[in-house]
């Protein structure tokens, strides 16, 4: 069993077997966090970028984390400190970058298709941490491991995504890896933020929360963007949190051992209520761990894959 | 070609006198059980690894502690491989310090999965002592690394395969050696020609004559 690409760029197109490998793989990585030498000599002599052209804290310090526990060596790059405010082009900056011998990028880009953008102007292997409105890869596997912790399985789970459909790569890498593992999904949030023809993803779509959560296992709730209400596509935030707003009354509607997710970070109040966020059945910080260990496997797995086969 | 030839090399019994005599061997070694700790390396040396220590526990009445450990990690041809090896669970829930660590593998051959797994224990600590037991020494070692206690020394071929097989993951316990039946000398040339052969086949190929 093996990975088919040399680049991890989104879950679309990614075989059951092949995200059980990661999975799989992860778990043995997760053993590595708990040790008294966190450290492994697996990567030694790569040379990983982290390419982060927009705001992280956990996605950023995840990867990096996982790098330096593999033995890579890391470097960061944020736009703030760097030359694209001198106006120098992303493709320059990465080709630059690339001229002193690194071998594995990790991007995060406001434009989604940025990673694609690099397979094709870099000899890297390219790892998507979250680009645009399209993918995010390693937030959907490190959900989908820690949804495994909890129940030894993934099959036939029922899952619901609530928050901003149409923006969110976390709620798209999601569909497509719990879809392949066969997972029963299920999106909800107002309808302005719902995309044309979402139902063709093959998940039941509701505008109205409590019919969402009815008989769910898990539920991961993505953060609001504030900065969208601007635009119109809310009335109000208070209209929002009242309409889609997870409290634990609402917890009620779902199954026995349900899970509360959330990929941060979070608006306390808005989306969902401390009381949830901190409750016994949230995993939000086990994600958090989980991730590194996931990041772990993907960076090991693409690793081997120096030179394209044949 | 020649057929190859498999024999028998150490039957059941074989197996469970060469793992009996070990086990006194370690405690005679170590003045009893109290200091010592084993870790077998997966698969088969994890399995060998619970049966020295069932076997100790049946000699001296007392429980040792066992732990399982994967090396893929700690491999020095990580990056010359195209596909990374599968990576199972290293499950080492004991304190290694100032113990006398037993390193348990099927085969001992080339040394660098012992390498490997050195490195990796002195990342969970410093034992007092690490000794290594292992059923079968095939020679051809490519590392200043020798055995504590010994299975079976058996004389090899480099292109020989030496098969451990154990009742938990196998049909019956035995270890059997399959004989290339060649020379070294004679098998060299063949398969230089074969690969001539391919390369010419396939004359658009640039990478066809690559050697491993």
């Amino acid at each position: 069993m093996k990975l088919q690409s040399r680049h991890l760029l989104g879950l679309e197109g990614v075989s059951a077997d092949e995200i059980s490998l990661i999975l799989d793989t992860a778990v043995s990585f997760r053993e590595i966090i708990e040790r008294p030498i966190k450290k492994v000599p697996t990567l030694r002599g790569i040379t990983v970028l982290n390419l982060f052209y927009e705001p992280s804290t956990r996605t950023k310090i995840s990867f990096e984390l996982a790098e330096k526990r593999l033995s890579a060596d890391t470097i960061t790059f944020t736009k703030a400190m760097s030359s694209v405010k001198k106006g120098e082009t992303l493709k320059d900056t990465v080709r630059n970058i690339e001229a002193m011998k690194i071998n594995m990028v990790v991007v995060r880009h406001g434009s989604s298709g940025v990673p694609y953008f690099l397979t094709q102007c870099m000899d890297s292997n390219i790892i998507n941490a979250g680009d645009g409105s399209h993918e995010h890869p390693t937030q959907a596997l490190l959900d989908m491991f820690t949804i495994r912790q909890k129940y030894g399985k993934l099959k036939g789970l029922r899952v619901v995504l609530i928050g901003d459909v149409k923006h969110s790569r976390v709620v798209r890498s999601n569909i497509w890896g719990l879809k392949t593992m066969g997972c029963s999904v299920a999106v909800c949030g107002p309808s302005t933020l719902q995309p044309y023809e979402v139902e063709k993803f093959g998940v039941d779509v509701y505008t109205d929360l409590d019919e969402a959560l009815d008989g769910a296992d898990v539920v991961n709730i993505m953060r609001i963007q504030l900065e969208r209400q601007q635009s119109g596509f809310l009335a109000t935030q208070r209209e929002y949190t009242n309409l889609f707003g997870v409290t634990a009354e609402r917890l009620k509607l779902l199954n026995k051992n349900f899970t509360i997710m959330h990929p941060g970070p979070m608006n306390r109040g808005v989306e969902i209520t401390p009381e949830v966020a901190d409750g016994k059945s949230s995993v939000v910080l086990e994600q958090v761990t989980n991730g590194q260990a996931v990041r772990m496997a993907v960076l090991y797995l693409l690793s081997g894959k120096r030179e394209e086969e044949e | 070609m020649p057929k190859d030839k498999i024999e028998t090399v150490l039957d059941k019994k074989g197996i469970n006198r060469a793992i009996t005599r070990i086990s006194h061997e370690i405690l005679e070694r170590n003045n009893g059980a109290e200091s010592l700790v084993i870790i077998g390396i997966l698969t088969r040396g994890a399995d060998i690894a619970k049966r020295i220590a069932s076997k100790i526990k049946e000699i001296e009445g007392v429980d040792i502690p066992v732990g399982l450990m994967d090396i893929n990690l700690y491999r020095d041809d990580v990056h010359q491989k195209l596909d990374q090896p599968i990576i199972q669970r290293t499950e080492i829930h004991f304190d290694v310090v100032d113990r006398n660590l037993i390193l348990v593998d099927d085969v001992l051959y080339t040394g660098r999965t012992i390498r490997a797994a050195l490195d990796q224990i002195v990342d969970f600590g410093r034992p007092r002592s690490i000794q290594l037991a292992v059923i079968i020494d095939r020679g051809h070692r490519e590392l200043p690394i020798r055995p504590d206690y010994v299975g079976k020394n058996i004389p090899t071929s480099k292109d020989d395969r030496v098969m451990v097989k154990l009742s938990e993951r196998d049909e019956d316990d035995s270890v059997l050696i399959e004989k290339s039946g060649l020379k070294a000398d004679d098998t060299t040339p063949a398969k230089i020609k074969d690969k001539v052969k391919k390369t010419k086949a396939k004359p658009k190929k640039r990478k066809g004559g690559k050697t491993k």
